[in-house]
């Protein structure tokens, strides 16, 4: 075991897998010489060298649409979109082409890659470099997505995804890129797609976030904890698609009552998804109406806006006492 | 029948005033001496501003910037070709040109303190703001040319972008349609050898970038990008081209960006200090300094002066950026989403406002860390 942080997590499951898997090959724009704008990719090429770790031009549709067709032959590959704004000048290579080959060939074909790419805001960066678009990529039947929040999943999900046999968009939340250390087992660790992870157990409200956010959603459940004499159970949802409905669904029965938090825009978000499930599964089990912290429906603010825009602990918090006291 | 060679091509290469400062007479533009002074004094200022910003930046009064330094002669020499009824699409490391243009110094400042202020200029510039997604703009100048085709304008689009924008699907699509629709486009490529820490030989195997034009039916020409007279001479004639109806061209400006690519770049990753002693040495601000000297156009009593009228331009330029930024309204984020706000996006905006209200002013929490 040693403390990393999500940096170092991710780096050490691609070093591994590389070693293990000759199939996996790693390229993006500045992610072989530089080792990534965020040192991801950090040694990989020193490692692995420039046949199976190599730079791109500045062309997200070019890197999205080979590595389709690095995956069609069989290759394992692993590209990095800079910033996973970016993400949108490749979006017809991504949801129109790779999400569907296993589909509309019957099986013939199938597209194992994993697309990673730095997202969320909060890190006073330029514009567009702080998207948190994952309901575009659920849009996208074909695609799985995955959003790991801490060091030690980050590398057990990287692991997975690397070894799904289905497209992976593997967004990493750069806020706490470098914030967070925790102990990460130096032998593989795999954790499973499609699970959500139960991160403190409780009996009167169940909040659930993905991404930096769990970070305040925690600090938000202390204190409200303390505040109001309740115990909260937080899930750390991790794969967006497929969505782990029956950790959800569990927990609103027990609970009777629900708090959603991301990032992203508020209208059609993951928040809206899973507050249908819940209506869908579990409608009678509740308290109260399911409660939703997010980003306004507005373009993504310049950085000296962006505390206005993001959630954080007093409105998480205000929503889980409205919540419980309605 | 034997094979038979049914096209050729040429790329030139154009230089006027050479590192050591000596002019090509043959082919010195008559520029009148009040801009070739004005040409040094944008120069100056954007050489100045670039050190300024560094130290704001690094005070945490201004986020992650792009550098100019090195790059200050090929936007400027370009955009002298242009009047102001034609429009100028600039990349991020166009200030020398912007400033000529007229663009108030703290505008650019508002931009990169992350204020959407700083992307709200003065509409008489005709000058679009700063781009992000990398070969973006290309596209919205070859739009904004056909505007003026469509409407029987006699109007230029000056677009700039760099080296690595020339890999991007939009560059390739914004040729093609320019060189369909003969769009009255002057393309500038400002090719500063890197995309971060990718070299310009990664990035395209073509000989030159400007070659690519040849292949959407236009012509390229390759300048020297640290040249102010052969920037200025070849846009010169790529905006007449334009004006008269025969079309795009595309020029590439030759030169090295000698800072990092942001203040969150470490070049040294990834090119070597001898490469950089290289292009230091043929730094555009110094050959222009000769020229002028030549043209007993400066002394150092009068750059003296220059640099201390500057240095004042920028620091009220500061201040008045800082106070504008002490008194923005987060609220504001909300307000040109649409030309009409919905009710669900005005309950929104009250539902931000209540949070608000006990936080701190704007420039206290974030602006500063
Ligand atoms: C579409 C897109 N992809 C990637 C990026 C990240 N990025 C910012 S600048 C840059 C390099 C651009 O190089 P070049 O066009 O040569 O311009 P330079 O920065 O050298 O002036 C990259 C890859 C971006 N901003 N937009």
């Amino acid at each position: 075991m040693a403390l990393r942080n999500m940096v170092q997590a991710l780096n050490l499951a691609l070093r591994q897998e590389m070693a293990k898997d000759e199939r996996v090959v790693v390229f993006g724009e500045d992610v072989a010489r530089q080792g990534g704008v965020f040192r991801v990719t950090e040694g990989l090429l020193d490692q692995f060298g420039g046949r199976r770790v190599f730079d791109t031009p500045v062309s997200e549709a070019g890197i999205i649409g080979i590595s389709t067709g690095l995956a069609l032959a069989g290759m394992r590959p692993v590209c990095e979109i800079q910033f996973s704004g970016f993400m949108f000048n490749a979006l017809h290579q991504l949801g129109l082409m790779a999400a569907r080959y296993r589909c509309r060939s019957r099986g013939l074909f199938s597209v194992p890659m994993v697309v990673r790419a730095p997202w969320g805001g909060g890190v006073r960066a330029l514009e567009l470099h702080n998207e948190s678009e994952e309901a575009v990529y659920a849009q996208m039947p074909g695609l799985k997505v995955v959003i790991p929040s801490r060091p030690r999943r980050a590398r057990a999900l990287l692991l997975a995804s690397i070894r799904d046999p289905d497209p992976v968009v593997f967004l990493e939340p750069k806020r706490v890129y470098r914030s967070l250390r925790e102990e990460v087992p130096d032998d593989e660790e795999v954790f499973p797609i499609g699970e959500a992870e139960i991160i403190r157990h409780g009996r009167h409200l169940t909040l659930i976030t993905y991404g930096a956010l769990l970070q305040e959603c925690l600090q938000a459940v202390e204190q409200a904890e303390r505040d109001f004499q309740v115990s909260i159970e937080v899930i750390d949802l991790l794969t967006i698609v497929p969505l782990d409905t029956r950790t959800i669904v569990e927990s609103v029965q027990k609970t009777g009552r629900c708090v959603v938090v991301h990032e992203a825009p508020r209208s059609c978000g993951i928040a809206s998804e899973i507050i249908a499930r819940i209506n869908e599964q579990c409608l009678l089990y509740l308290h109260a109406p399911v409660a939703r912290v997010t980003g306004y429906d507005i373009p993504y603010p310049f950085f000296a806006r962006e505390h206005a825009y993001l959630p954080n602990v007093p409105r998480i918090l205000d929503a889980i006492r409205r919540t419980l006291e309605f | 029948m034997p094979r038979q060679q049914l096209a050729q091509f040429h790329v030139d290469y154009l230089q006027i005033l050479d590192e050591n400062g000596r002019v090509d007479t043959t082919l010195e533009p008559p520029l009148p001496e009040a801009t070739l002074w004005q040409v040094h004094r944008c120069m100056t200022l954007a050489r100045m501003l670039d050190r300024r910003m560094h130290i704001l930046q690094q005070q945490g009064r201004l986020g992650t910037f792009p550098s100019c330094y090195g790059q200050e002669a090929a936007g400027l020499g370009c955009v002298l070709a242009l009047r102001q009824d034609d429009w100028l699409v600039p990349c991020y490391r166009e200030n020398s040109a912007l400033l000529y243009r007229g663009l108030p110094l703290h505008n650019l400042l508002l931009f990169w303190m992350g204020l959407e202020e700083g992307a709200y200029w003065p509409r008489e510039l005709r000058v679009l703001s700063i781009p992000i997604l990398i070969g973006s703009q290309t596209l919205h100048a070859v739009g904004l040319a056909l505007a003026s085709q469509i409407r029987g304008a006699n109007e230029v689009t000056m677009v700039f972008f760099g080296d690595g924008a020339t890999s991007e699907g939009d560059f390739h699509e914004a040729c093609n349609l320019a060189g369909v629709y003969q769009a009255p486009v002057v393309f500038v490529c400002v090719n500063n050898q890197y995309a971060i820490s990718v070299p310009r030989s990664q990035q395209s195997r073509s000989e030159t970038l400007a070659q690519k034009a040849i292949a959407y039916g236009f012509p390229g020409l390759v300048v020297d990008g640290n040249d102010v007279l052969a920037c200025y001479v070849a846009a010169q004639e790529a905006v007449e081209r334009a004006r008269l109806g025969r079309g795009p061209t595309l020029l590439e400006c030759l030169t090295y960006r000698l800072g990092p690519h942001t203040t969150a770049d470490d070049p040294r990753r990834y090119r070597s200090e001898q490469e950089r002693q290289q292009w230091e040495a043929r730094d555009p601000l110094k050959r222009w300094r000769i020229y002028l000297e030549q043209r007993g156009l400066w002394s150092e009593q009068q750059q003296a002066e220059l640099e201390r009228e500057l240095q004042a331009e920028i620091e009220l330029a500061v201040h008045q950026a800082e106070q504008i930024a002490a008194h923005a309204d987060p609220l504001e984020m909300f307000d040109f989403v649409y030309a009409e706000l919905s009710p669900d996006l005005l309950a929104q905006r009250r539902e931000a406002a209540e949070f608000l209200a006990h936080s701190e002013t704007l420039s206290a929490s974030s602006v500063r860390r």
